[in-house]
């Protein structure tokens, strides 16, 4: 766990999506599905990111302004700086033979990092509008749906002989998880602190309420049974 | 002078590196059964500080002796176990069964649980009976008076006060114009909880003569050296804890290059420095690097 200042390499625009580079310093980009705490300028509290990508000396994140911490993440310029601690919780296992992303809206942000370690493997990826699906372009081999056709419908086909990785609101996991009962799916909460500290994160897992930051966020066959409101 | 966490902002198992850059560790609270918490959404951030709504979480006294303590004991970091519960013989229990841990807090002030019905003096005295353990009683801000409540655990046996806990508070969804955490209400800190512990510590110190381990919406050395000089002994670290784990080494910094721009030895000098009288200088000869020093106990510097 390493908390750095770094330097805001540049930012834009995917559809309605930030996609925010920052130049790494030492932090690792870690597994995919792991997280990063950015801290808004202005703000008590960091917000939990999932990493897009990670190309040379960079880490990316794809941010969804639907808040004051993430209009104030998403307004970052060039040379401006951020404290980044990270990375956090437990990622995705890469272990698999037929892997197949299946993601929601902002849901398919730590998939193009994902995608570049499982070799760029297929992708069923659904979307509320054409514009939102502008986000469809960082991920390869992507297949794309937008509402109401649901990503579920392609899977069904495709599920029983893929290993499902998958990312997006609560509604689509679920939805997933029961078309294919195996799925590695990242979960989404609150977090105030994305180590343990605060128990804010707490989600029901397998039954009990546990903290996502330390059991997940991506999660095997347990089942969650609140959605998280998010800000 | 030591800095703490303030109980239920740290998991020393979970981040051992930032327990062993403390001076000491505060448990999270630790009822006689286990407690589940509250339902999500647990925490919002409001413009200026946070709530929490938490609802002591915790394994229950038997699998905290068990199984977490001695993992505790092994960081090598002193270890205070902050005691709750819903009932004066709740408390007095989970005490009985604590040996070798440098502290006991009694958690008297949870915004998120219904509180017990004795007062905080009766809990204070139940557990003084039941421990010879070092007790500090950790009140609420919201006491009309806590001068009051501190003087009175006081003469209940207490051997310090922590002062203070989150004060409730409640803040709505943009979206929707309804409560953000689930259960409504929740425990508000960070910054704007500065003042109101100020208050408390000020009051507290004037009142009774207990070591207090001041906290409350401290992020900087500056707000560290302020609680000292209302006349807090220790500091605890809270909600800055979240966003910043390695706070403890920037705040033990940035208070000892506070204390020493006021010309204090030491930060614990400056304690209850603000209850002494204001001596007004004409203070010409101060260097721009220093601050004006008009308060008395630097006359003679």
């Amino acid at each position: 766990m390493r908390r750095e200042s770094l330097n805001v390499a540049g930012s834009e625009a995917v559809g309605p999506y930030t996609l925010l580079r920052l130049e790494r310093g030492a932090l690792e980009p870690g597994i995919p599905g792991q997280f990063f705490m950015l801290h808004p300028p202005g703000h008590v509290l960091p917000r939990p990111m999932s990493l897009c990508s990670a190309p040379e000396g960079q880490l990316t994140f794809l941010i969804d302004a639907i808040g004051s911490g993430t209009r104030a993440l998403a307004a970052l310029r060039a040379g401006e700086r951020i404290f980044v601690l990270g990375p956090l919780g437990n990622g995705y296992d890469l272990d698999s033979d037929r892997p197949l992303l299946v993601g929601g809206g902002i849901g398919v942000a730590p998939f193009p990092y994902l995608s570049e370690r499982l070799g760029a493997p297929p992708a069923l990826l659904g979307f509320r509008s054409d514009w939102h699906a502008e986000a469809a372009e960082l991920v390869p081999n992507s297949e794309v749906v937008i509402d109401p056709v649901l990503v579920t419908e392609p899977l069904e086909k495709v599920a029983q002989s893929h290993n499902v990785f998958a990312c997006g609101p609560e509604p689509m996991l679920r939805a997933v998880q029961a078309v294919a009962p195996d799925a590695q799916l990242a979960w989404e909460a609150p977090m105030a602190c994305g180590f343990g500290a605060c128990y804010g994160c707490a989600v029901e897992i397998g039954g009990e309420l546990k903290r996502l930051c330390i059991e997940g966020p991506v999660l095997g066959r347990r089942v969650r049974a609140r959605a998280g409101a998010g800000a | 002078m030591r800095i703490l966490n303030a109980s239920g902002c740290l998991d020393a198992l979970t981040a051992p590196d930032v327990a062993r850059s403390l001076d000491a560790f505060v448990s999270k609270t630790i009822t006689p059964l286990p407690r589940e918490g509250n339902p999500p959404e647990r925490i919002a951030e409001t413009d200026v500080g946070m709530l929490n709504s938490i609802g002591l979480a915790n394994p229950g006294s038997d699998r905290f002796l068990a199984d977490h303590l001695p993992r505790l004991e092994s960081l090598g970091v002193p270890l205070w176990v902050s005691v709750g519960g819903f009932a004066a013989a709740d408390y007095a229990e989970t005490c009985a069964a604590l040996a070798d841990v440098a502290a006991i807090e009694l958690n008297l002030s949870c915004p998120n649980v219904d509180e017990a019905p004795e007062s905080a003096a009766e809990i204070v005295a139940a557990c003084r009976a039941a421990t010879p353990l070092p007790l500090y009683a950790k009140l609420s801000p919201a006491a009309w008076d806590i001068a009051e409540v501190a003087r009175a655990v006081e003469a209940a046996g207490a051997d310090g006060l922590s002062l203070v806990n989150t004060i409730r508070g409640l803040v709505l969804d943009d979206r929707t114009l309804r409560p953000r955490l689930e259960r409504g209400a929740g425990g508000y800190s960070g910054p704007p909880l500065k003042p109101i512990a100020l208050a408390a510590v000020h009051a507290c110190h004037r009142a009774t003569s207990l070591p207090i381990v001041g906290m409350g919406g401290v992020s900087t050395g500056r707000d560290a050296l302020d609680l000292i000089a209302c006349g807090a002994t220790h500091v605890a670290l809270g909600t800055v804890l979240f966003g910043d784990p390695d706070a403890p080494e920037r705040i033990r910094s940035e208070l000892a290059a506070e204390a020493a721009a006021y010309g204090f030895a030491a930060p614990a000098e400056a304690r209850g420095i603000a209850h002494e009288t204001v001596v007004v200088t004409a203070n010409t000869d101060a260097r721009p690097d220093q601050k004006s020093l008009v308060i008395g106990k630097n006359l003679d510097a």
